[in-house]
């Protein structure tokens, strides 16, 4: 007799009816005895100096128990160790509207609120500087002075082959500028922090963040207390999407002001502060040059990028590598190079959006290849095909690929969509595009430089039959509680609902890095593993012992113990685990996982950056109509066929291809992250202010920031491709992030099949497709 | 979050009620029907009230009733309800087109006809939150000196957003008021003003009761289009009503009532294509018209010139859906 597996099955999320039914517990449902409120008061410039702060006033309205500003806590932190340029409270400058400088706790946020503006600030206001252009221009008008480069914060040049020689052999150069815009991440739930420090002076901070362990870092660096007086706990978080994936100013806030009031003090954003804290998606300015075969091989990229990064460097450093470093498959390039310039701008920080740094360059590749297959009149997917890195290969920036399914990613979208039917043939006004992608599944270095493992899982199991995981991950929504209760109730033979997952709170679980790069699942996944079969071999051997056979013929499942080649004999898991605890004692077993060192990657300078131990595939094909009097682009229907690995929960596999296809879509065709105007104002003054002042969000509400309703959502076939990998549990690699990639240039090229204009610039807005359409028939 | 300033609550059981508690707080008493616009703009510090009075208990505002050729429609009455109701469907079947077209489920299951018509205008300069206002130095509307729509404009410009204004304005809707000075009438098309700081022009302690349509003859029909980057809960940011009069398969008569434009809509008459058949011609010119004679500002969050142009091309869809009139 066989059991049906966990791993794999289609169950849901154990969790997900607290959630739909409102009793899950999110950070702001926390109501703790005394608690106070903060607010954080914000900056009306976009590039100021402060010259006085006074907060007197304030201290002496009634209910106000404390005031915070950042003379108080002056050690600048980052989440990257070296760029840390930000401050918990702007102490000497400000570098964007909505820059925090001031703090207040009182026993309601009304007070709190009105507390603020009687906070007394003076500003030296000193040019804005909100464009790219504008940044590099005017290096003299240092957004950073500490900065060694004008107002470039990171750049990157590498180059592997022969570029330059390689494009004069082609025998089609492809040349294009493409435009990403900024774009932001949305979550659901505002960031929300609490902070309490008990009788002996620990201090708990309890946060909606999806990175607890660099949090409870930077809350020691920035505090200057020891991690262990530290306990970070991270609740039921409410979407991220890695808008909090670093500290945030009132992470440190509620710390502070709960160290001067010794009363708990809670923040909770509003949705503007969300808009503000962003870290979404960098705006990139790219210019790409190709070299194909006629055949259509590849045999040069050369790649440009600009990134407006924002007031602060946030990820940055890390995001410039991947603008280039993550392009080098699933196609074989005979020879590659790109050059990456990050520039502060005073705007909102960018960092990590699903897809990190790798989105934008994915864009410009895939719309490229489009381009090139209509030259060279081969079929955009058969040209895809032909330039397949292959698997256990190495891309010429040398990642070692390890499994994938590109090739049926490919397959499995074109017989789906009809694509070898109806692409190129559909009436005029409705068209199908094409595009691939790949993404990582973690990355194999920790942010900070150390030996450690990058994941640790505990587990417990008792005579109630009952097993429970403490783990450091964060679960975001993305499913990684299910994923480990998934391991551990495959190996340990017991049903999902007989885990508990205990997970990311510092005093209770091992560490785990975070909710970022997409690294959960392998990484947290494989220590999980290794402990469960390290406590699945104990309750064996136990079992074993009991029937007087070899460990090997006990089989644990669908929580029973039996023997393997005879099912009539069999225990309850129960008695198994007591039997266990019998022999062994308290049954306990820790896992961890540190990635592998080597052959994953190239040894020269940043050849670590973007290495992962396994990469996911993608492949997607869009359709779309056109309304060619309106300009307005309609996603009709998306396929999406992704490479995990191993799909060890399939149902949430599908949630997140669905989850970051409509993602895609709607930034593809609606979101934008941007200020309202821009220019250098040189005399720095104020006396002007109208649509040109600087630095202004155009869009700080889901009002104005238009993500897709559910009428506004195409209709979606998810596909699940499985290539495992010898390096993911199980060979799971990742499924969060890649997925979202090729939708962006698929409906791109959808457009022009539909109606043979090029929207290189995004987001593709019904007047730009006007425009296009009105130029293409002039000429 | 953002937080409610405190203010007091009036909960009067009938219309009499309500217009002597606006009479006795004065200018510092706001009506609040479903609340869907007052209490965002409250919260975003937009308006400022220290008393509401509150109209959800006010019997008298509620109900569609069908009399004397006219559909009655009650001022408190749920968009939802409009958006369903079998005879302004049977009707006025555009309106029950625009009300469906508001908002979301949820805001329409809230949201009246009376907020709607007296709903606030709309700017990008003054949707926003106290710090980004401040950070802009305020405006007209809010608490500074300049239009920035409109630089060196006296009035503020902020667009009319109502969905049903037009709507109802082409199907020649008056209001029923109720004031202490008693009861009035007035065309619906008179109730807006050129400034959109109070483009609302009913007088001081007035409440609009019932909105009244004249049951429209056979000939007559009305078209509603609307456009907004979403098709869910976003304001409009092209909306315009056509009202065609055909006899005997020609023109006779007819309005265009075009919202997002203005505090005021902007209403032309289309009499002097009297005698032409509804067809494509007809729609085309329709649409240049539209074009030529409406300018929209920069107020509303997109792009003017791509929705003068896409205004022009909705007048010529809302003329191609009326041209199935039978004639
Ligand atoms: C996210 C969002 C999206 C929206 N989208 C749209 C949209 O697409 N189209 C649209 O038209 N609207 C939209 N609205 C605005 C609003 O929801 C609707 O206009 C709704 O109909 C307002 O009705 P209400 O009863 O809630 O008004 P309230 O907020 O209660 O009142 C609005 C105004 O009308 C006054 N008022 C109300 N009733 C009376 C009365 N009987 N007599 C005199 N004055 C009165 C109030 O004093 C107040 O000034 C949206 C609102 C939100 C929050
Ligand atoms: S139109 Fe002018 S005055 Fe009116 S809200 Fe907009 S900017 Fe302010």
């Amino acid at each position: 007799m066989t059991h049906a597996r966990i791993v794999g099955g289609r169950h849901g999320k154990p969790d997900s009816l607290d959630a739909m039914t409102g009793v899950a517990r999110f950070t702001d449902d926390l109501v703790l005895p005394r608690m106070l409120h903060a607010k954080i008061l914000r900056s009306p410039h976009a590039h100021a100096r402060i010259v006085r702060i006074d907060t007197t006033r304030a201290e002496m309205l009634q209910g106000v128990h404390a005031v915070v500003v950042g003379a108080e806590m002056p050690m600048r932190y980052g989440i990257i160790p070296w760029t840390p340029d930000e401050q918990a409270l702007a102490a000497d400058k400000v570098r964007y509207v909505g820059d925090a400088v001031a703090a207040v706790a009182a026993v309601s946020e009304e007070v709190a609120t009105a507390a603020c503006r009687l906070i007394d600030v003076e500003y030296e206001v000193l040019p804005a500087l909100t464009t790219p252009e504008a940044a590099l221009a005017h290096p003299e008008t240092r957004i950073h002075e500490a900065n060694r480069h004008g107002n470039v914060t990171k750049a990157v040049q590498l180059a592997f082959g022969d570029v330059e020689g390689q494009l004069q052999a082609a025998d089609l150069v492809v040349e294009g500028h493409y435009q990403f815009h900024g774009s932001t991440h949305g979550m659901l739930e505002p960031h929300c922090a609490i902070g309490h420090v008990d009788g002996r002076g620990l201090l708990t901070v309890w946060s909606s963040t999806q990175v607890p362990h660099y949090l409870h870092r930077e809350l020691s660096k920035v505090l200057g207390i020891p991690t262990h007086q530290i306990r970070v706990i991270q609740p039921l978080v409410g979407g991220a999407f890695g808008g909090k994936s670093e500290p945030f100013d009132l992470e440190f806030v509620v710390a502070k002001l709960a160290q001067k009031t010794g009363r708990p003090v809670k923040c909770l954003y509003t949705r503007e502060e969300v808009f503000l804290a962003h870290r979404g998606r960098h705006p990139f300015d790219m210019h790409y040059r190709t070299g194909f075969t006629k055949d259509g091989k590849i045999l040069a990229v050369d790649a440009k990028s600009v990134l407006d990064g924002g007031a602060y460097s946030s990820f940055g450093l890390v995001t410039t590598y991947y603008s280039g470093q993550l392009l080098g498959s699933p196609y074989a390039f005979q020879s590659y190079r790109f050059d990456s310039t990050r520039v502060y701008t005073n705007k909102p920080a960018c960092g990590p959006k699903r897809g990190h740094g790798s989105v934008q360059p994915r864009f410009a590749i895939e719309v490229q290849l489009d381009k090139a297959a209509r030259a060279l009149g081969i079929d955009p997917i058969e040209l895809r095909r032909r330039n397949f890195i292959g698997e256990n290969s190495q891309t010429i920036n040398e990642f070692h690929i390890g499994s994938s399914g590109f090739l049926e990613c490919l397959t499995a979208v074109e017989e789906a969509s009809g694509w070898k039917e109806r692409h190129g043939k559909l009436p005029r006004g409705r068209g199908l595009g094409v595009a691939g992608s790949t993404y990582i599944s973690g990355t194999n270095y920790c942010i900070y430089p150390t030996e450690l493992p990058q994941s640790g899982v505990q587990i417990c199991l008792d005579r109630s039959g009952r097993i429970r995981v403490f783990a450091g991950t964060s679960d975001i929504g993305q499913g990684s509680s299910t994923m480990l209760a998934v391991i551990a109730a495959d190996e340990l033979g017991v049903e999902l609902d007989d885990v508990r997952v205990i997970a990311a709170d510092s005093d209770l679980c091992p560490v785990d890095l975070g909710a970022y790069s997409s690294r959960i699942t392998l990484m947290a996944g494989n220590a999980c593993l290794n402990a469960a079969r390290d406590l699945a071999g104990k309750v064996r051997d136990a079992v074993a012992t009991k029937w007087g056979c070899t460990k090997r013929e006990v089989l644990l499942a669908g929580r029973r113990a039996q023997r393997l080649d005879n099912p009539e004999v069999w225990m309850p898991i129960q008695e198994a685990f007591i039997l266990a605890e019998c022999a062994f004692g308290t049954m306990g077993a820790t896992g961890s996982y540190q990635t592998p060192k080597e052959g994953v990657h190239g040894e020269y300078r940043g050849g670590t950056i973007g290495a992962s131990p396994a990469y996911s595939f993608t492949a997607h094909i869009a359709e779309v109509s056109v309304d060619e009097e309106t300009g307005e682009v309609t996603v009709e229907k998306v396929w999406c066929a992704h490479d995990c690995g191993k799909a060890l929960s399939p149902v949430l596999v599908e949630g997140q291809i669905e989850g970051s296809c409509y993602m895609g879509a709607g930034e593809t065709v609606m979101e934008s992250h941007g200020v309202m105007a821009s220019g250098l104002r040189t005399d720095g003054q104020r006396r002007d202010p109208g649509p040109g002042k600087e630095g202004l969000l155009a869009a700080s509400s889901l009002l104005d920031y238009r993500m897709p309703t559910t009428l506004d959502t195409p209709e979606l076939h998810a596909f699940i491709v499985e290539k495992p990998d010898p390096r993911g549990p199980h060979g799971a690699k990742e499924a969060g992030e890649g997925p979202l990639h090729s939708v962006i240039p698929a409906i791109c090229n959808a457009i022009f099949d539909a109606v043979g204009v090029r929207i290189d610039a995004l987001p593709v807005a019904p007047e730009k497709v006007l425009r296009a359409l009105r130029e293409a028939r002039k000429s | 979050m953002l937080r409610l300033s405190p203010l007091h609550l009036h909960q009067p059981r009938d219309l009499a009620q309500a217009v002597a508690l606006l009479a006795e707080h004065g200018p510092q008493a706001r009506l609040i029907a479903g609340g869907t616009d007052v209490l965002p703009s409250l919260k975003l510090g937009q308006t400022q009230a220290g008393v509401l009075v509150s109209l959800r208990r006010v019997p008298e505002l509620l109900g569609i009733d069908l009399q004397d050729g006219q559909l009655r429609i009650g001022a408190g009455t749920r968009l939802a309800e409009i958006a369903t109701d079998a005879d302004v469907l049977a009707h006025l079947p555009a309106l029950a087109h625009a009300a469906s077209r508001v908002a979301s489920p949820q805001i329409r299951n809230m949201g009246t006809l009376g907020g709607n018509l007296c709903l606030d205008t709309r700017c990008r300069f003054i949707n926003q939150s106290d710090l980004w206002r401040e950070a802009l130095g305020g405006c007209l509307k809010s608490h500074g000196s300049e239009c920035h729509v409109v630089p060196g404009g006296q009035n503020c410009v902020a667009a009319l957003s109502s969905d049903t204004a037009p709507v109802l304005i082409a199907y020649g809707a008056t209001l029923e008021l109720l004031g202490p000075q008693g009861t009035r009438e007035l065309a619906l098309v008179d109730l807006y003003g050129a400034d959109g700081r109070h483009h609302v022009l009913l007088q001081p302690g007035e409440v609009l009761v019932a909105v009244r349509v004249p049951l429209p003859g056979p000939g007559t029909r009305v078209a509603y289009r609307k456009w907004a980057v979403r098709k869910s809960i976003d304001f409009p940011l092209v909306s315009v009503a056509v009202r065609l009069d055909v006899a005997a398969g020609r023109l006779t008569g007819g309005t265009l009532a075009a919202g997002a434009l203005n505090p005021r809509p902007r209403v032309l008459d289309l009499a002097k294509w009297a005698g032409r058949a509804v067809d494509a011609d007809l729609a085309a010119e329709l649409g240049q018209f539209a074009f030529d004679r409406c300018r929209p500002l920069p107020n509303v969050p997109y792009d003017a010139e791509y929705r003068r142009e896409r205004l022009a091309v909705e007048v010529r869809r809302a003329v191609l859906e009326l041209g199935v009139i039978p004639s």
